[in-house]
């Protein structure tokens, strides 16, 4: 199975509230809800580290789940974010430097606390 | 209910202050006959102040951020303030006249992921706009801002103060929002000078023309609805708060100020003087507006309108008591219904005039400005 990379956009909104992440896309104001599981994945989005490696250690780790499912969930949680433009997925690691202009900002290194 | 709403009943239950606006300046371009603010800077924060405020603010879990004055471009640190509230995630909306918003800055704004803008219309007219902001050109700039502003993609919200001067070209700022393509947004409440000046309140619309503003459809929708007497209340909306200041949201003003809303300047504290999680939490005063349930309301609580009103508690406190009533706002509900308030039937049956009461004279907390500067 080929890897896959994801990376938070910066074209969005996010604070955790009671251990939910809120999301707005800032491009047409849609809004989501994270529960804790896609909060984990969606924090551990740095465009460097293998989703596989993201949901073993962040996931199978917490959670009663096979690495295969958790990792076929993932990858379809993040098709579906990548959709909707507040994540972006690609088979090689993203970096920073890749964001379109229109994503470019200054993001903090350290994400709100839970 | 809505995912927003769930959230918004959330961060209530956690009191946790979902939204906040903050004032970054008072100085201004422009010097709108209705505005309330004292223009003169006493000491607004400086940028490394303001970057600590918002730290605090995204570590409270605050997300909705509103950017306001004064006029927010009039700071020149004003992209530094936005590149650093979008690096700590916050949906920030702006709030401006739009009159310094060129290409450049509109191309700005949506590189930096503003979520989207409001600016002041007056009107369609550049007599009545220009002479309400005592501007000459102002409109032109205005529209060109937002024409920019639409270009690059940007949500705009034109916000119609609604006053004797402009009153009768509100159907035209209509037509001009739908022309530019942005969303309208009405407000016929004049707010009292911060220096207690009471003067300006003659702004206000008069009853007819508030009468007509209710009923009509391109304002309101459907009429009927709108004007429908309201329903008997039940025992939640006795148990509810009057409204978001002080519960998950409040206001910081240039000099450090926290206030329950901009409309509701209640001094609970100062962020040059204490972190903003020890005021949100422990302020004497939040606390005190926390408490207060409809039910507590010495005269709304037993109004036909207490379900409906729009009754804000900032403008009941400058007229004497934040649990009395909103002498604007009981005109509001009279005009939409035709029921009186019983605001007003205490009133007539003490044969006092519907004039507002002595205002509360806002002070400043200079000390805090004074200290920093």
């Amino acid at each position: 199975m080929a890897e896959k990379y994801i990376l938070r956009s910066t074209a969005i909104a996010a604070r955790m509230l009671g251990g939910e992440m809120m999301i707005m896309s800032v491009k047409d104001s849609t809004f989501f809800t994270l529960d804790p599981v896609a909060t984990a994945i969606w924090q551990a989005a740095d465009g460097r580290t293998a989703l596989s490696e993201i949901v073993a250690t962040r996931i199978c780790s917490e959670f009663d789940v096979s690495l295969e499912t958790a990792v076929r969930d993932a990858e379809q949680f993040a098709e579906e974010l990548a959709t909707r433009g507040i994540l972006r997925i690609s088979d090689l690691p993203i970096s920073g430097s890749e964001q379109s202009a229109s994503e470019q900002t200054s993001l903090q290194t350290s994400l709100p606390p839970t | 209910m809505s995912l927003l709403a769930e959230m918004n009943d959330k961060a209530l239950k956690l009191g946790v202050p979902i939204s906040v606006h903050l004032d970054v300046t008072y100085r201004c371009n422009e010097r709108c006959v209705h505005c309330y603010l004292d223009h003169d800077d006493h000491g607004e924060m400086a940028t490394a102040e303001i970057k600590d405020v918002l730290t605090q603010l995204s570590d409270a879990g605050v997300f909705f951020l509103t950017i306001s004055g004064g006029e927010i471009l009039m700071r020149r640190d004003l992209f530094e303030i936005l590149e650093f509230a979008r690096g700590l995630l916050f949906n920030v909306k702006l709030k401006t006249n739009g009159v310094m918003i060129r290409e450049a800055e509109a191309k700005r704004i949506r590189e930096l992921g503003v979520e989207q803008v409001q600016i002041s219309v007056y009107s369609h007219r550049p007599e009545v706009h220009d002479a309400i902001t005592k501007l000459p050109g102002s409109l032109k700039r205005t529209i060109e801002a937002i024409r920019f502003l639409r270009a690059q993609g940007l949500k705009v919200t034109i916000a119609n103060v609604l006053m004797s001067a402009n009153m009768a070209d509100y159907s035209g700022v209509v037509a001009l929002a739908r022309e530019l393509d942005v969303v309208y947004t009405l407000d016929p409440t004049i707010t009292p000078k911060m220096d207690g000046d009471r003067s300006i309140l003659n702004l206000n619309v008069g009853k007819s023309a508030l009468d007509q503003v209710f009923h009509d459809p391109d304002l309101v929708g459907n009429v009927a609805e709108f004007c429908a007497p309201p329903p008997t209340p039940g025992e939640d909306i006795m148990e509810g708060y009057p409204c978001s200041a002080g519960h998950t949201f409040c206001y910081i003003s240039p000099y450090g100020d926290v206030f329950p809303c901009v409309q509701f300047p209640l001094p609970s504290g100062n962020v040059r003087k204490q972190k903003f999680l020890d005021i949100w939490r422990g302020s004497a005063e939040l606390k005190q507006v926390r408490a207060i349930r409809a039910k507590d309301l010495t005269t709304c609580s037993s109004c036909a309108h207490v379900g409906t009103c729009t009754r804000c508690p900032g403008l009941a406190y400058m007229e004497g008591s934040m649990l009395g009533p909103s002498t604007a706002d009981c005109q509001k509900s009279f005009q939409r219904t035709g029921i009186p308030t019983a605001n007003m039937l205490r009133r007539a049956s003490m044969g006092i005039g519907t004039e507002i009461g002595p205002l509360i004279h806002i002070q400043p907390m200079l000390d805090a400005s004074a200290e920093a500067h």
